[in-house]
């Protein structure tokens, strides 16, 4: 085992929440402000580590539970990912199935916790989650049969492996079309715009942030961490199939894989900056039209 | 088999036992819920013997005019005894607790009487290796779980469910007596060996056989649209009932099924394009109904028509498999389908049971009444929870498992296949995910809106007596267990496919070897994510110890008398997604929108009615109703007319016999 594949998957443990700061830049930038501190998302934790916690009277112990299965779930979810090329830490055969419930496991808990406030705000996000993520998942399974079908592999780490400048020639149109309906769905699913506003300061409007509105101190520090992991390892997914770079170098490979991150918490900024939030009726549209085009796709590689 | 039957023995002298004895409710208990222990013990020991490297025994008897009688017990009924028994003796030990002797004075030994001969006449049903013997032992199967649904017969929603449960057990018994009929005629003989040499005697026949038994065990089953029994008999029966019927007792439908495909034998390829069809359309629909029900019981019927569903799609990728000779597709279709069977069982028991106590304690299963219940039940709060994150499929539980073999039998089928397989197991992908986010969605609602948040109306709330908890306690361990030993649980399997499709059991374990693996790899990860659970609690713990934790209320945006009315409902938690299925689900809303400048009252009230009940079979029993109704005019009322239809008769048959 080359040292890479086991310093590429730690790095996105300590690179993670740089993804909210570049995000934040770009945002600024397109704003004409200076903006947050690159790292201010580093602070956060820091500060949050180091408070105490103020716990809702209605609140049983699913509500302590929710950010810590979250941050486990996306933990796990980091080991199956494949990097540039690299085979994943835990790779095997459908771990493609456990990587999404994973996620459907985190999502379970972050609902029941947002539940547990009796909070009818936190009911609305949990709502609103359960109903768009029930979506996105058909989509994320079609767009991950797509990239089986052209490697023929069960596993993450097969199927990622497949996508080379070669595959890229032979079957551009299709990875193209699994590339923008990956892209909706880490959007969705890391609530960015345009289906949830991270910034937005009404609760009637939220969908991640009012499910966590009770959560504070080391809590909210879990929830922070667990989400800058997601955006790092279902962008990972995206930039996997968009930054083919296989020199032979594995160092390299992986320098190209970082940069491609980079490119993408810009990108994310870059929509941020340029669109507004759909509404919540047009949501299911965007995931459903994600979804089409994964299946798409699979048309041009099964006729 | 003598053990076997040994315990059905057991069963049906216990049940008169008790009938025997119902003067006394307590006697009449010992010895009905006894014998189900005693029984469900003794026939656990020989399934699990006959599973574990038994030799298939069988046994053949004469029966009178019938010729004979054959029973078998191969890996097949012993898989399917598993579920059957173990299910039937721990809810026995529920019913024991839940079953108030002193509610119900005279004949408290019935429901006992009735409750054993449901669990004798499903082992028989397994057993049975003859047409008129299965369906003889099916019948009395309907007849005692009818009994027990029209338990609270004062009511007379239970007794209309049970008219429902009646009829439509009955219609769908039909098309099994043509089935069998039409298979013994062929044949010469109602003995299922026969029947399989027939079926390769007669391939013309061969694929109406199969739609009849598509039709008729998927109306036991609960295959949509022949399911509008199940919402309706599920929830009227007592919880221990319920957990029967809908964990074990339907499955006898899928057995039924699995056994005709094994006689019917090599497949052609719409078998299983038609069961992933049933599969999608019972998985997704039924889901969506149990979203937009508001009483819990009913929502966990729903949620049984969407397990079936997950199990057809098993099922279907299996014949896919079978039909185009791929090995692994045959066993992790089958496999994962067959495994679901005794996974449902355990997990959806394990929910109705939780739900019983939670009717036991508050006297309502109404959604918009319950709330906050973990604080005083937190036991059976526990034991829900469990159920709940099993029946969504997630990890580390054991619904993860199953549902994991038929996903990758769908994504093998959709990255290698042709396009006959490829296209129905992208459609398997496409559908198990939306089951599966849906599930989610609607058990978030089942337990976040029961057991958390405050309680919406006062009413009394306590966890059950240890005879309650023992069997809720023992299903969610099997939860846990089903889920981190699968890998050593999953040969067994092989044997099981094997004696379905006929192939050599050994080439089934081979390609069994590679999933196993995987699953060994995915159970080491469920391990470390539990492990990470376990850290990180105790780095909250380190952290927050000598620091300032304070209790307050839940943030209100500065509102200064919030109340418990306030809190979000099941029906609007759900409702973004029943206006998104509204095509499908026709949901009726009654608003009374606040009006005038100073409003009174306003309300809204939601109905979901059936679909299938409402749009298919309503119109058709009208149809049929007011066909018949035309030979009314027949009904003169004059005696001299009746002599006359009475000398037509005869002259008829007269000159029919004299030609």
């Amino acid at each position: 085992m080359h040292p890479a594949s086991i310093v590429l998957p730690a790095s996105g443990l300590v690179l993670a929440p740089l993804l909210f700061g570049l995000i934040n830049r770009t945002k600024a930038w397109f704003a004409g402000r200076r903006g947050q501190p690159l790292l201010q998302a580093y602070y956060d934790l820091y500060k949050l580590l180091h408070k105490g916690a103020v716990y809702s009277r209605t609140t049983t112990w699913i509500f302590r539970a929710g950010p810590i299965v979250g941050l486990s779930a996306g933990l796990v979810a980091l080991a199956l990912l494949p990097i540039a090329g690299m085979p994943s830490l835990a790779a095997f055969g459908g771990d493609v199935v456990l990587f999404a419930y994973l996620w459907a496991l985190a999502r379970f808990f972050t609902v029941l916790a947002a539940l547990d406030t009796g909070s009818a705000f936190e009911g609305m996000g949990a709502s609103r989650e359960v109903q768009f993520s029930a979506l996105a998942e058909p989509a994320l399974f079609l767009a991950l049969a797509t990239l089986a079908r052209i490697s023929g592999q069960l596993s993450l780490s097969g199927i990622f492996t497949a996508v080379t400048p070669a595959t890229w020639a032979a079957e551009g149109s299709s990875l193209a079309l699994v590339a923008v309906a990956l892209f909706v769905i880490v959007l969705a699913e890391n609530a960015r715009i345009p289906v949830d506003d991270p910034n937005t300061h009404l609760e009637l409007t939220m969908i991640h942030e009012v499910m966590v509105l009770d959560h504070g101190g080391p809590d909210f520090a879990l929830i922070l961490y667990g989400s800058s992991l997601k955006l790092w390892v279902l962008g990972g997914l995206l930039v996997n199939v968009a930054v083919p770079v296989r020199t032979g170098n594995p160092w390299l490979d992986g320098l190209a894989f970082l940069s491609g991150m980079a490119v993408l918490a810009v990108a994310i900024g870059v929509v941020e900056s340029t669109m507004a939030r759909q509404k919540l009726l047009r949501v299911p549209h965007l995931l459903l039209a994600a979804g089409a085009m994964s299946a798409l796709a699979l048309v041009f590689l099964v006729r | 088999m003598s053990l076997i039957l040994l315990a059905v023995a057991v069963l049906v002298l216990g049940g008169l036992a008790a009938l025997i004895t119902s003067r006394s409710a307590r006697v009449a208990t010992f010895f009905g819920a006894g014998a189900a222990v005693v029984g469900g013990g003794l026939g656990l020991v020989a399934a699990i013997g006959a599973l574990t490297g038994g030799t298939p025994a069988a046994l053949s008897t004469p029966w009178g005019v019938y010729g004979v009688a054959s029973l078998g017990l191969d890996p097949l009924s012993a898989f399917f005894l598993l579920p059957i028994l173990g299910l039937s003796l721990l809810a026995a030990i529920y019913g024991a607790e839940y079953l108030d002797p002193r509610r119900k004075g005279g004949l408290s030994g019935l429901p006992w009487l009735c409750f054993d001969l449901l669990v004798a006449s499903m082992v028989v049903v397994v057993l049975a290796r003859n047409g008129l013997l299965f369906l003889v032992a099916w019948e009395v199967m309907s007849i005692a779980s009818f009994f027990l649904v029209i338990y609270d017969h004062e009511k007379e929603s239970v007794r209309d469910a049970g008219w429902v449960y009646l009829v439509a057990t009955h219609l769908g018994t039909a098309f099994l007596l043509a089935m069998f009929l039409s298979m013994g005629h062929a044949a010469g003989s109602l003995e299922f060996a026969a029947m399989g040499q027939a079926a390769a005697l007669a391939p013309a026949s061969v694929g109406a056989w199969f739609l009849l038994a598509v039709v008729g065990f998927g109306t036991k089953a609960g295959f949509m649209p022949f399911h509008v029994w199940l919402p309706e008999a599920h929830p009227a029966a007592p919880s221990h009932v319920s957990a029967v019927m809908s964990g074990v007792m339907i499955k006898t439908g899928i057995y039924g099924l699995v056994r005709t495909i094994s006689l019917l034998g090599p497949p052609p390829v719409w078998w299983g394009w038609l069961l992933v069809a049933i599969g999608l359309t019972s998985g997704v629909l039924g889901v969506l109904f149990a979203l937009a029900q508001h009483d819990l019981k009913r929502l966990l019927a729903y949620h049984s028509v969407e397990n079936i569903g997950i199990i057809a799609l098993g099922l279907g990728v299996g014949l896919l498999g079978w039909s185009t000779g791929s090995s692994f597709l045959m066993v992790a279709g089958f496999g994962g389908g067959l495994l679901h069977v005794v996974n449902h069982a355990v997990f959806k028991g394990l929910l109705f049971l939780g739900a019983g106590s939670v009717l036991h304690a508050t006297g309502t299963l109404d959604l918009e009444q319950l709330g906050g219940l973990s604080k005083r039940m937190p036991r059976t709060a526990l034991a829900f929870l469990v159920g709940a994150v099993a029946i969504c499929g997630l990890p580390p539980l054991n619904g993860f498992v199953s549902e994991f073999l038929v996903y990758v039998a769908a994504f093998r089928g959709a990255s290698g296949g042709s396009a006959e397989v490829a296209a129905p197991s992208l459609a398997v992908l496409a559908g198990l995910a939306l089951i599966g986010g849906l599930a989610a969605a609607c058990f978030a609602k089942a337990y976040g809106i029961v057991f958390l948040g405050e309680p919406r109306r006062e009413v009394p709330a306590h966890d059950p007596g240890w005879a309650m908890q023992l069997p809720m306690l023992v299903l969610a361990l099997a939860c846990v267990a089903g889920g981190l030993a699968a890998p050593l649980l999953l040969p067994a399997l092989a044997d099981v496919v094997a004696a379905v499709t006929g192939a050599r059991s050994l080439e089934l374990s081979s390609s069994l070897a590679a999933p196993t693996r995987w699953l060994g790899v995915a159970s080491l990860a469920a391990v470390v994510l539990l492990a990470l659970v376990g850290g990180l609690t105790l780095l909250r713990r380190a952290l927050l110890r000598n620091r300032e934790v304070g209790q307050a209320g839940t943030w209100d945006c500065g509102y200064v008398a919030p109340t418990a009315r306030m809190q979000y409902t099941a029906s609007s938690f759900a409702q973004p997604l029943i206006r998104l299925f509204r095509v499908a689900l026709r949901t009726r809303e009654h608003l009374e929108a606040p009006s005038t400048l100073f409003p009174a009252d306003a309300s809204l009230a939601t109905h979901t009615p059936d679909v299938a009940r409402e749009r298919l079979f309503h119109p058709m029993f009208q149809g049929l109703n007011e066909l018949l109704s035309r030979l009314r005019a027949l009904q003169q009322g004059r005696v001299q007319m009746y002599v006359l239809y009475i000398v037509i008769t005869i002259s008829v048959l007269l000159l029919w016999k004299l030609e």
